[in-house]
Parts: structure tokens; C-alpha cells; sequence
């Protein structure tokens, strides 16, 4: 009896499971906000000062550094933004020269690019990290478990961690200043404090117009590209440069957002739990149908 | 049938037993530590390489290598063979064991630790992790929920609530064993889905679409290998009969489980062209070449011939060969293939964390021992008993 049953409730669970099958494993749609907060960074400009490291320093409330910030000599080894640095200046010999035949350094600023499809939000686990509509890509602390997920799956290898803190270790990377940006005419503390204005901040959409501008008007000085109109599906911080982006420490990166694949895996199997439901169906159906056999086979 | 699990009547303190227990104290040690000043004292990892062996390892092969579990319950209790059932009683109690320790293993390795219930009310259905966090949630419960029968046999009598239990599971044991299989397949399969959004940082030979295809297949292929290892381990030494009428059918059907594996496998690296950096003398290239000479193709090859399914010996290198093929193959897709862009040095384990794992490994065996001891898990005859 009890077995006859059991073959039953699997035959109408696969039925009712087929029947159900979602039509909604459509293609991947990208979630990025329509009109975020960017900042464009002209390499040309840059003078590796490092008041934009000071500032967002200051704005942070982050720990004091080793060495301050006026002296330069940190510039000799190449950095990393860390669990108390959000930003970071690195000093690169492209092989430019400058008027006097001598090799001219490019300074590149190194901080969170704030993903319009961020890998890092895909990936956390319990959505600690979210892209808001103004560009950021915020960290909520009260939700992260410390999985780091979000490190493993970023492609700038930005967030850091605290892996000195026992019990209660943090995320740590540029928060683009959510709370200063947020506020009108709010400005993030590195944009505000550029005293050769190579940090812009404004809508992304304008940014990139401007950046195009500048390298229309200069098409001699501009390389022909800006970094992060199309990186990744495109990122919150955009560069232009006069040198080749690949020389001074950035990557060769897809086109292709990076949660497109896992999202579209995601979802096309596990909507509505259709296929677990399905198989526990079919696998019900079978152990009924193996167990009927046994039965008369006993009988 | 003749198969009848009692416990194992032999002397549980022995020269192996106190070695499991100073490997144990040996990680305890390093726990304290890790709770005391932090990861950082007892592992490398750092902002670059935020994976170690404690995920590679632990978690990645441990989930694998505890496929013995579904994989037995699938023939014997859903496909009705219940010549199997002699072996499905150890891979149960050896896939209990090794998910409790994976989920330990992760709560050591998130920093974390005392959050581990967030993603059940913060979900984030876009991550994989997220489901394979869920799933394995689940199947831990569900896996010492299919052993309470087990455990009754033996406490019933002691314990009323185990003996209630018991009867109350005896009509609803088939939810729990076809659920089993189906979070068996989802998470499986989706413990290969983490790494494929990070395509750029994960070497080419390894780095496909189809990632989580080649995991699941490869969880089916190391189900019964890992029975024939443990089982052959846990018969010799605690010197039973070896089991082999039934050992031998499994690995027949390995065959066909490794053989998808390895046409899946391979079908992709060539699909893909990632074959053309194979022979680099590079460290992943070997690793690779290790992973599917040694670990797929040549004990599949070993598989096909009846002699060696035939000898307790041959059979049992074989299978050990599949087992340590699917581990490196986990190890590899975590931390070997694993470019970081910006990493002046590579990853290379601490002390500490090899000492975790290591204890981590002893003390499944340590408790297998004592579970086997007390209760009715294994059916294989003491030799001396002439059947």
C-alpha cells in the first residue's frame, strides 16, 4: 500500500513539475543604474601628491599611516589599496620623455572602480554589497559574514580584508564617500581636494562625453581609449591617459559584465526550483516504480 | 540478503587511534590562535589570494569526496538494488562525517564565524554560494537524519526520543533519501558555478562555462571509488572480510560514471583550445596533467579490465587514483588555477592551515572509528568467521 502510494505522489510530482517548467529562462539583463555618479581621472594631469590619498584618509576616519602623506618616497614601490588605505597613488616609467630627454612618470590612482554590474554584489552571499542607483557599490557590515566571496570574485582584486581581527573582521575598500556623494553638491573627499583637478566627479554619462571631448581636442596627447566606458560592462571610475593603460598597472579586461554567465546559470536552473523539484519527482517516480516491482516480486 | 551491520568488536585504543588524537589537539591549538589574534596568524591568505587549502580542501574536496553518500543511496534505496545496501550504512556515516566537517570547516575559514546563520534570512539568490550554503545546510540534517535509524538500533532502548524517531522515520524515509540525491546535484554542481565569475583570474585550462557540468559529473564518478577506498581501509584494518561481491559491481559501474567524466572533460579543453598551453612545463600544466593522466584517464583505462576489478590490491590503487584525481582537481580549480593579477608572491599554505586540514581529516577518521565501534554500521564478516 504504502509503496503503491509512493509511486503515485511521484508520477503527479514529475506531471505537475513538467507542466511548470519555467519559459522565463530569458538572457541575462544587466541591473546597472541608468544615470550613477562617476568620477573621471586624467592621467595627464596627475602629479602623484598624494592629497587625494590624505583626504580620503581624513574622510574615513582611517588609521594614521606608517609614513605621511607629504612624503613621497613611498612612490619607489609599486601599492595596493588595504583594510586601511582605500586609495593609493603608483608611480610608473612608461618610457615617455619629458622636455628635458629625461623618462616622465605617469601617476595612476588605484581605488574601487564601483562596477555598473559589479561582480563582487553577484557573488556575496547574503547581498552585503549593493550597487546603488547613485554608482556606489556600498558594504553593509551588519550583513557580510567574512565569506570573501567578493574578494575571490572581483576582477581589480580591490576589496581587502581584516584579517587581523579575530571575531569581528570587516570588508574594506573605497566606498566612493556614499555619504558625502549622497548629500546635494557632495563631492568624494579625493575629488574635492585634487589640487590639479585630474579627479572629475559628476554623472557618468557626462563624464564620458567629457572624456571623449578631451581626447578630440588633443587626439596627439590622448590615448584613444577610456578605461572603463566598456571594461566589465562598464565601471562607475573612468581613466583617459597619454600612455598605453596596459603600461601603468591596468588590465586587459572582457567587455562582457562578469555576473552574466553565473546569473544566467543561476536562474535558468533554479527559478522556482523547478529542476530540483522536477528531479525529486522523477527520482519519486522511479523509486516507486523499483519498489512496486520488489513488492510483487515478494508477494 | 545476508549482509547484517553490528559493530565492530576490536580494541579501540591503538597506535592509529593516538595519532588521529594528536592531530586533533595539534589543530585545536591552531584554533585557539585563530580565534586569538586573528587569520592572519595561522594562514597566508591575504587581500590577493582571499582562498586557501581551508576552501580548496576542506570544503571542495571534502563535499566531492562525500559523494560516496548519494551515490550509494541512489542505487540501493531508489534504483531498488539492495545487493548495495551493505555498503550504503559506512558511505552515509562517512558523508555525515565529512559535511559536518566541511560546515566546520567553513565557519573556521569566514571571518566571521558566530554570522553563519545570516544567509538563511539575507538571501542573495544571485550567488551560487549562497545556494551551495543552503543546500549544504540542509543535507547536513538530512544525512544525520537518514542515520537515526542507526543510531536506534543500538540507543533505542536508552532513549526514548531515538526509538519515537525511529517509527516516526520509518514511513518518511524515502522524502529524505530522494531529497538527499536532488541537494546532492544542486549543490555539487554549483560549488563548481562559484569561480566562473571570476573568469579573467582563473587559469584557462580549467576556466569553463561548463564548469559546474564537469563538478557534478565528477561528484558521480568519485562516489564509488570512495566507497571502495574507505571501505577497504575500514575491512583492513579492523581486519573483516573485504567486501569485494560487492566492491567489484561498483567499480563496473564506475566505468561508465568515469568515462562520461573524462569525454566531458576532455571534449572541453579541446573545444576550447585551452590544450595549446598543456605542455608549457608551466606548474599548472603539470598539475593539469596530473589531474587527468594519473587522476581520470589511465584508472579509468585500469577500470576496463576484469582482473583488476577482480583484485582487492589493484582495485583499491585504482580507486585511490580516481579519489586523489578528483581532490587535485578541486585544489586546482580553487587555489592552483587561481591568477591573482596584482600578487607579488604566490599562495603557498601556512603551517597552520595544512595543521587544520590535517587535524580536520584525523578527526573524521577518529570518529568513523568510534562510530563503527558502538554502533551497527558495518556488515563485512571478521575474517576468522568463515562465511
Amino acid at each position: 500500500m504504502k509503496l503503491t502510494r509512493r509511486g503515485f505522489l511521484g508520477a503527479v510530482g514529475a506531471a505537475g513539475v513538467a507542466a511548470a517548467a519555467p519559459n522565463n529562462a530569458q538572457a541575462w539583463q544587466s541591473k546597472a543604474p541608468p544615470d550613477p555618479y562617476g568620477c573621471l581621472v586624467d592621467l595627464t594631469r596627475c602629479i602623484g601628491c598624494r592629497k587625494c590619498e590624505q583626504a580620503c584618509n581624513e574622510v574615513n576616519r582611517l588609521p594614521e599611516p606608517a609614513v605621511r602623506f607629504d612624503d613621497l618616497t613611498v612612490l619607489d614601490a609599486k601599492r595596493r589599496p588595504d583594510h586601511d588605505t582605500f586609495t593609493v597613488i603608483n608611480r610608473y616609467y612608461p618610457g615617455r620623455l619629458d622636455d628635458r630627454a629625461k623618462p616622465a612618470p605617469t601617476f595612476v590612482k588605484v581605488q574601487c572602480m564601483h562596477c555598473q554590474d559589479p561582480a563582487c554584489v553577484s557573488a556575496c552571499i547574503t547581498g552585503a554589497l549593493t550597487k546603488e542607483d547613485n554608482g556606489a557599490v556600498h558594504y553593509d557590515v551588519g550583513k557580510c559574514i567574512g565569506c570573501r566571496y567578493c574578494m575571490a570574485a572581483c576582477p581589480f582584486e580591490i576589496p581587502a580584508y581584516e584579517y587581523h581581527d579575530p571575531i569581528t573582521p570587516r570588508v574594506r575598500k573605497c566606498t566612493f564617500c556614499f555619504e558625502r556623494i549622497s548629500k546635494e553638491g557632495g563631492k568624494p573627499g579625493c575629488a574635492s581636494i585634487c589640487p590639479v583637478e585630474a579627479i572629475t566627479f559628476g554623472r557618468r554619462n557626462e563624464l564620458l562625453l567629457l572624456a571623449k571631448k578631451r581626447i578630440e581636442n588633443d587626439p596627439g596627447k590622448y590615448v584613444d581609449r577610456v578605461y572603463g566606458e566598456k571594461e566589465v560592462g562598464g565601471t562607475s571610475w573612468l581613466y583617459v591617459s597619454n600612455v598605453d593603460f596596459e603600461k601603468v598597472g591596468f588590465q586587459k579586461l572582457p567587455e562582457q559584465p562578469m555576473p552574466g554567465i553565473t546569473e544566467t546559470i543561476q536562474s535558468s536552473l533554479f527559478s522556482y526550483l523547478w529542476s530540483p523539484l522536477a528531479l525529486f519527482g522523477v527520482l519519486g517516480a522511479v523509486m516507486g516504480l523499483t519498489g512496486r516491482k520488489e513488492e510483487n516480486h515478494d508477494a | 540478503m545476508t549482509h547484517k551491520p553490528t559493530p565492530v568488536d576490536r580494541p579501540f585504543w591503538t597506535p592509529g587511534t593516538l595519532v588521529m588524537l594528536a592531530l586533533m589537539i595539534a589543530a585545536a591549538v591552531t584554533l585557539v590562535i585563530r580565534y586569538t589574534y586573528g587569520l592572519s596568524a595561522v594562514s597566508n591568505l591575504n587581500n590577493h589570494y582571499p582562498w586557501g587549502i581551508w576552501i580548496g580542501l576542506d570544503v571542495a574536496s571534502g563535499v566531492a569526496l562525500a559523494a560516496g553518500g548519494f551515490t550509494t543511496a541512489f542505487l540501493a534505496h531508489i534504483m531498488g538494488r539492495h545487493y548495495y545496501e551493505a555498503v550504503t550504512r559506512p558511505a552515509l556515516l562517512t558523508a555525515a562525517l565529512g559535511y559536518t566537517f566541511v560546515a566546520l570547516a567553513v565557519s573556521i575559514d569566514i571571518g566571521r564565524t558566530w554570522a553563519i546563520w545570516k544567509p538563511v534570512f539575507y538571501q542573495n539568490h544571485n550567488s551560487a554560494l549562497f545556494e551551495v550554503a543552503m543546500c549544504v545546510m540542509v543535507y547536513v540534517t538530512v544525512l544525520w537524519i537518514e542515520f537515526i535509524p542507526v543510531l536506534a538500533e543500538r540507543l533505542g532502548k536508552k532513549i526514548p526520543l531515538l526509538a519515537f524517531l525511529d517509527r516516526t522515520l520509518d514511513k518518511t524515509m524515502w522524502v529524505f533519501i530522494i531529497l538527499g540525491v536532488v541537494l546532492s546535484c544542486m549543490h555539487q554542481s554549483s560549488l563548481g558555478t562559484l569561480l566562473v565569475i571570476a573568469p579573467t583570474k582563473v587559469s584557462p585550462l580549467w576556466y569553463t562555462p561548463f564548469l559546474p557540468l564537469l563538478f557534478l559529473t565528477s561528484a558521480f564518478a568519485v562516489g564509488y571509488p570512495m566507497v571502495v577506498v574507505e571501505t577497504t581501509i575500514a575491512t583492513s584494518s579492523l581486519k573483516l572480510e573485504s567486501e569485494m561481491n560487492v566492491l567489484t559491481p561498483l567499480s563496473k559501474i564506475t566505468v561508465l560514471l568515469l568515462g562520461i567524466y573524462m569525454v566531458l572533460k576532455i571534449g572541453d579543453l579541446v573545444l576550447r583550445g585551452a590544450y595549446v598551453t598543456l605542455l608549457d612545463g608551466s606548474a599548472q600544466s603539470t598539475a593539469f596533467l596530473v589531474e587527468v593522466g594519473l587522476g581520470v584517464v589511465i584508472p579509468w583505462i585500469m577500470l576496463l579490465f576484469k582482473a583488476v576489478r577482480q583484485s582487492r590490491r589493484l582495485l583499491f590503487t585504482t580507486a585511490l587514483m580516481i579519489v586523489l584525481g578528483v581532490m587535485l582537481n578541486r585544489f586546482n580549480v580553487f587555489v592552483v588555477s587561481f591568477k591573482a593579477p596584482y600578487a607579488t608572491h604566490p599562495y603557498y599554505p601556512a603551517i597552520g592551515e595544512i595543521l587544520v586540514t590535517v587535524g580536520a581529516v584525523a578527526t573524521i577518521f577518529f570518529l568513523y572509528r568510534v562510530f563503527v565501534t558502538h554502533f551497527p554500521v558495518l556488515s563485512a564478516q571478521r575474517q576468522e568467521v568463515s562465511r
